[in-house]
């Protein structure tokens, strides 16, 4: 927590904001929260969203504003995937946790009579281990309360995900990156053209800690003016060139460059996930293809992407798509002919 | 020793590739504060040197002196306590690891090793560099669970412990991970880019290259300069002085898939079937990755087929390709794609020729 040494730290963490009011997010989240904060009286929350939105920084903040720094320690459990979550070990962290009678109060903080219990990445909880948290979550609910950080909610079971207040965290809009985003170009000393900063926001895609880590990268390479064309090129985003060519190929009907394309997305390195979701837009958008067509071709987008997270060889995915792309839009039968 | 080591540049400097990227990286490594890295690319195009040089412009020559230990850690895994077996390179500076060695394991790997080596920041006598770097290759082979026990671990520790990471595929990546990350992307080298390396090391050797020559031995390789360099010392202990249209050999197994494409167009039968499971199995045992066998056997399947048939063989090569994946015994998977293929093509040939 202490800011030790901060000259190692990448910015992402050098900026991670320590109080809940300088969260760059939707009010209504920061007003319920602050509004906690003064009463301090909290129930059980849940925070959900994509990457890079605030989660973690909110929770610590809370944390660290009930109780100061020096209570911190006695009255803060932060519980995350980088710790084993057992069953049994979680039950018994826990316990030891909660048995320590709440003590003093540290002028000048809340100090409410409870202490709090974060488990960070909750979503990579087993079941069982959710579960087993009920009961956890009963026995001690006086002296504690607990927040749940996710990513997909999906995946926390209901019964606890219904005993919290729950805050949606949005990816980040475009406006509200650029606060933060200028707010830490002025304490580095950098200037960012207006275009350039737009470009940052659409780089990042409503990830906030992306787009700090492209800004510290840019700051690093160009110097202290950046400009859009730059950012663009240190990105990594996939050009839309080379998702146009491998469309015009899938509407040449010619197999064999279709599959050149998708050989050259993969010996450039590009992530086939994205690449995907590039075509994606271009399919949904373009109107000369009829919908049975579009739907057709987004069916296979589907499955692709499954199987990437699946772990599939991404050449072969990419290939599989592209042939099947081609294969609607110049009405090729659905059914394979020799198929027995 | 190969020329493949031999002729690595050991410097961001003598980088001949990605030039651009090196003096980047460069840059990057000015500072402190460097953000985690993610490098991802096909495989052979470069990665692993620029990581290299990168360790050097970070440390100097000392990151150069490394040792290569085995160790075993006892991990307290809640109902019992296991082994982890895994092999470290490391120097005074960093150490470089393959988490995924470990298995299904994995996860506690990045639980108890890598964390306690992320905590533990480094005490430096000269009072220079205050973190260390921690290198993992094949992140994308490693477990969903492990991934995730990454995160928080990579922003704690973020000012004591650097992480790069590197891999063929970033799509198999989690999002939070790439996110924790600035993701560098290697391409592999052009034609042209391996022509001049090839040039490069030619001169250094002293050797005579015919026209052409270089430019041959570039489109073998299929973009991947390891190979490329690998193929022209081969060409060199064959026949040397090389002449323009010298023969370069195609790597052992590739022959041997290419064999077994042409006898399952031939022939499509239980014993025929029966012959190629034995070849499959020879592959495996030779330690060729099974999906790499897939993709070769389809590559060299799509240069003969019709290409009604092409749509038809690619799709099922990505279906078992993914069973594979979800599997465990991946012979089954190549069997069951080359049956298929038999029968597919049986079909076909019927229709055709009936
Ligand atoms: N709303 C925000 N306001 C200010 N900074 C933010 C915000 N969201 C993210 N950041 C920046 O991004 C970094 C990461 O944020 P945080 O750790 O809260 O993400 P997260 O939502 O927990 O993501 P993950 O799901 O990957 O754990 C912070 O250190 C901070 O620099
Ligand atoms: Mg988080």
């Amino acid at each position: 927590m202490a800011p030790l040494l901060r000259s190692s730290q990448p910015w992402v963490e050098k900026y991670r904001p320590r109080q809940v009011k300088d969260v760059a997010h939707q009010d209504e989240v920061v007003r319920v929260l602050t509004n906690t904060l003064e009463t301090a009286n909290c129930p059980h929350m849940l925070f959900y969203g994509p990457p890079g939105t605030g989660k973690t920084t909110t929770a610590l903040a809370i944390a660290y504003q009930l109780f100061g720094p020096e209570l911190y320690k006695k009255r803060v459990l932060e519980l995350n995937a980088s710790d084993d979550r057992g069953i049994n070990v979680v039950r018994t962290k826990i316990k030891d946790f909660a048995a320590v009678a709440v003590g003093s109060v540290h002028q000048g903080y809340p100090c409410p009579p409870y202490k709090i219990i974060i488990l960070d990445e909750a979503d990579s909880m087993t079941e069982d281990a959710q579960n087993a948290l009920r009961r956890t979550m009963e026995t001690y609910s006086k002296v504690t309360r607990f927040f749940f950080i996710c990513n997909y909610i999906s995946r926390i079971i209901e019964p606890l995900a219904s005993r919290c207040a729950k805050f949606r965290f949005k990816p980040l809009t475009e406006e509200i990156m650029s606060k933060r985003i200028l707010h830490i170009c002025q304490e580095e000393g950098l200037n960012l053209d207006p275009e350039a900063l737009s470009s940052l926001s659409s780089i990042a895609q409503g990830d906030l800690r992306r787009a700090i880590t492209y800004l510290q990268y840019g700051a690093r390479t160009f110097g202290s003016y950046i400009s859009s064309r730059e950012l663009i090129s240190v990105s990594g985003v996939v050009p839309e060139e080379v998702v146009q060519a491998l469309y015009s190929a899938c509407r040449s009907g010619n197999f064999d460059l279709a599959d050149k394309e998708a050989k050259n997305v993969i010996a450039e390195g590009y992530p086939v996930s994205q690449v995907l979701s590039q075509l994606f837009d271009i399919i949904v958008q373009s109107d000369d293809i009829t919908d049975e067509q579009k739907s057709r071709i987004c069916k296979k987008l589907a499955e692709a992407d499954k199987c990437l997270v699946d772990g599939a060889d991404e050449y072969l995915q990419l290939l599989d798509v592209t042939s099947n792309t081609m294969r609607a839009i110049c009405n090729l039968p659905e059914q394979f002919s020799y198929e027995s | 020793m190969l020329w493949v080591d031999k002729y690595r540049p050991k410097t961001l400097d003598r980088v001949i590739v990605h030039e651009e990227v090196a003096q980047n990286l460069k840059k990057l490594a000015a500072e402190q504060d460097c953000p985690h890295l993610l490098f991802h690319g096909p495989s052979g195009s470069g990665k692993k040197t620029l990581i290299m040089a990168l360790l050097r412009e970070m440390f100097g020559p000392s990151a150069d002196k490394v040792k290569v230990e085995n160790q075993t850690w006892k991990v307290d895994a809640g109902t019992r306590n296991i082994d982890v077996e895994l092999t470290t390179l490391a120097s005074s500076h960093h150490v470089e690891m393959n988490p995924a060695d470990a298995g299904f394991q994995d996860r506690y790997v990045v639980q108890e090793v890598i964390k306690e080596m992320a905590k533990n920041r480094p005490i430096d006598t000269k009072g220079k560099k205050g973190f260390k770097v921690l290198v993992l290759n094949e992140v994308d082979k490693l477990s969903r669970e492990a991934q995730h026990s990454l995160r928080r671990t990579m922003e704690k520790y973020s000012a004591s412990c650097h992480l790069i990471l590197c891999c063929n595929s970033s799509s198999k990546v989690t999002e939070a991970v790439r996110s924790r990350c600035l993701n560098v992307r290697i391409s592999a080298p052009t034609d042209n880019e391996i022509v001049k390396v090839l040039e490069f090391i030619g001169k250094k050797e002293g050797l005579n290259l015919p026209a052409g020559f270089a430019l041959r031995l570039a489109e073998k390789s299929n973009r991947s300069l390891r190979r490329a360099i690998l193929l022209f010392e081969t060409c060199r202990v064959q026949q040397y002085p090389f002449s323009s249209n010298q023969a370069i050999p195609a790597m052992d197994w590739e022959e041997y898939v290419m064999e077994i494409a042409s006898d399952i167009m031939k022939e499509q039968s239980p014993k025929r079937l029966f012959q190629v499971r034995g070849k499959l199995y020879e592959l495996l045992t030779n330690c060729i990755p099974a999906e790499i066998i897939l993709k070769r056997l389809l590559y060299e399947l799509l240069k003969k087929l019709d290409s009604e048939l092409k749509h038809e063989v690619s799709y099922w090569a990505a279906y078992y390709e993914h069973r594979m994946r979800l599997g465990q015994k991946s012979i089954f998977h190549l069997e069951a794609f080359v049956a298929k293929f038999m029968s597919i093509y049986k079909g076909f040939l019927i229709a055709t020729f009936g």
